[in-house]
């Protein structure tokens, strides 16, 4: 019952990155139409931005986590600067295509300065050891994770489904000549919530860094999991993307401890059933 | 929105004539490759790609239907037909035979699922697609995993052609890969291949016309599969080698890139860029790393500064279809 309960917590935690991550592509879908391939490597960047800042300047885990979202969030408003904005208009493959690349290059430099092996990084003190919840043992990072996790994908909800800020992001998703018609300045706005989806991603990869190290390929195989979350839920919902990546880290966290050999390809089985079913995704509509 | 390939000028004889002579330029060029001071060695790994290339093309250039999983049916057709010629024995017509069959029938397994979506949706269903047959064939015994099937013997094909002799290997390369090149050709250009193009362009049109819009995309999934597995297929007789890196992510991006470079949509565009992308990286192997930076700095430049490819460029420039 123990390994049942232990493989339970990894699922919620690997559900937790997979909620963060299809969170960030569906609010930068919903805005750029473009599928961000790169958000594995800006993952795998908000994890290093986090290393560097304890190796290099002595800083620790808790201002990280609002550091390295904010800087990899700055990145990624340079890229869509310079780039992703001339694709507006375009075909939503070229996005695709154009993120592809990016994710190339930015892997390749770190895998060309740090190898491909795992650099550790510290759990913070305060989150050190476990309690025993009677039932299993709870090593208290872990726990935290998952609620941190939560709370922060919740606040995305809000922010996006209930305030005036929202409102009109999601009046720009549907009718962005309209909205600029009224005065937002609506390609700040793009740019805003391409850092915001990409700052999701980094702070992901700064939760994960004390669990499953720091390494430059950390992102490419989850991102294809996440576009398979993505696939499964649809991206028309936000709370369908959160509920969705939860879902599934159970579902693979489950099946590590029923049916291993199985463990890596369950989110792609479960994505054909799925579009055998209901070609739209659980929660979309009819694109 | 635009649409990936302004294919705007229509099919007129001079098209025809413009691309026959292309055609017998490039098998020209094929047939004095020996006598010439380039490795052989280096062109039939390029073949094999274009051919790939090529097929991924009839897709993305025709249907409109960007996979980002090819890489699934080269290497199902490399490990079939390395199977089959190693430990079944068979002769390399069987095992191309054998290695062709299994990419066609992954192809009409997963086309089913995959053109249920369109646009984003395809790509992204084809890539998660390809990762769970990497992950089977990761944890399938007959791979052999990481070392993958090494040292395939060549044989004699049809009994007679000796495959081991580098010039006689050379000659059946070329002679396949015209052979897939004209199969896809000769689909471009006929009804189905018209019927593909009108999907392309306004699909709820030709669903509106009496076409079953999807038997059409996934019968160009199946035949764009199938092609691809033969060129995994005819890859395994010059590599001798069966691996992995077949199957990986990075292998679809690499063939996403062929055919971006050359000019998606253009007949002969997916076949140069081939040419480009295996010299780069074989004149960049001292590099390591380096190399995949590279990679992704021609996508970007690609998909910003010239979105046609090299041939897609020189063709619009002069205004024909190549």
């Amino acid at each position: 019952m123990q390994a049942l309960y232990a493989q339970l917590l990894v699922g919620l935690i690997n559900g937790s990155f997979y909620a963060l991550l299809s969170l960030g592509l569906a609010v930068i879908f919903g805005m750029l139409n473009i599928i961000n391939f790169a958000h594995g490597a800006l993952y795998m960047m908000g994890a290093f931005c986090a290393y560097f800042l304890l190796n290099i300047w002595g800083i620790g885990y808790w201002w990280a986590l609002l550091i390295a979202p904010v800087a990899v969030g700055i990145f990624g408003m340079v890229l869509e600067r310079t780039m992703l904005k001339w694709l507006a208009g375009l075909d939503h493959l070229y996005g695709l295509l154009l993120t592809f690349g990016l994710a190339l290059i930015i892997q390749g430099i770190f895998q060309n300065y740090f190898g491909s092996s795992g650099l550790p990084y510290a759990i913070p003190d305060q989150l050190r050891g476990g309690t025993n919840l009677g039932f299993m043992f709870l090593p208290i990072y872990r726990g935290w994770v998952v609620v941190f996790s939560l709370i922060v994908c919740f606040a995305t909800w809000y922010l996006i489904e209930r305030t005036r800020l929202g409102a009109y992001l999601r009046a720009a998703t549907e009718n962005p000549t309209l909205v600029r018609a009224f005065g937002v300045n609506v390609p700040r706005m793009i740019t805003l919530t391409y850092g915001l989806g990409v700052g999701l991603a980094a702070l992901a990869g700064v939760l994960s860094a004390p669990i499953n190290q720091v390494r430059p390929l950390m992102g490419e195989n989850i991102i294809i999991v996440v576009f398979a979350v993505v696939v499964i839920g649809g991206m028309g919902s936000i709370m369908g993307s959160i509920i969705t990546g939860f879902a599934l880290g159970v579902i693979e966290g489950l099946t590590k401890y029923f049916y291993p050999e199985a463990s890596n390809t369950v989110v792609f089985v479960l994505m054909v059933l799925v579009l055998l079913v209901k070609p739209t995704g659980l929660t979309g509509r009819a694109a | 929105m635009t649409a990936m390939t302004d294919d705007t000028l229509p099919v007129t004889p001079r098209t025809i004539r413009d691309e026959m002579i292309a055609f017998a330029v490039m098998t020209l060029l094929l047939l004095i490759v020996p006598l010439t001071d380039l490795y052989p060695f280096f062109v039939m790994q390029a073949l094999c790609f274009a051919l790939l290339a090529c097929a991924f093309n009839l897709l993305i250039g025709y249907g409109g239907l960007l996979s980002f999983g090819h890489a699934m049916f080269l290497g199902t057709g490399g490990y079939v037909t390395a199977h089959a010629a190693k430990v079944w024995g068979l002769p390399p017509e069987l095992g191309i035979l054998a290695g062709v069959a299994a990419s066609a029938a992954l192809g009409a397994v997963t086309g089913i699922v995959a053109i249920r979506r369109q646009g984003i949706y395809f790509a992204m269903i084809t890539l998660a697609l390809s990762q769970l047959i990497y992950f089977i064939y990761l944890e399938s015994p007959f791979t052999h995993g990481e070392d993958g099937i090494q040292g395939i013997p060549q044989g004699h094909l049809f009994g007679i052609l000796d495959l081991s002799k580098s010039i006689v290997l050379y000659y059946v390369v070329v002679f396949n890969f015209l052979l897939g090149f004209l199969i896809i050709f000769r689909a471009i250009n006929s009804p189905f291949g018209e019927v593909l193009k009108s999907i392309r362009e306004n699909e709820q049109r030709a669903i509106s016309l009496g076409y079953k819009t999807d038997q059409y995309k996934l019968l160009a999934f199946i035949l764009s599969g199938t092609l691809a597995g033969f060129a995994g297929s005819l890859k395994v007789f010059v590599v001798q080698n069966a691996s992995l890196s077949d199957v990986e992510v990075s292998m679809s991006g690499l063939i996403v890139l062929m055919t971006l470079v050359g000019g998606l949509g253009t007949v002969f565009g997916p076949v140069i860029g081939a040419f480009i992308i295996v010299a780069t990286q074989q004149y960049l192997a001292g590099f390591g790393s380096w190399v995949t930076v590279i990679q992704g700095s021609i996508f970007v430049a690609c998909v910003l500064l010239f979105r046609r490819g090299i041939v897609g460029e020189v063709a619009h420039y002069f205004r024909r279809s190549l």
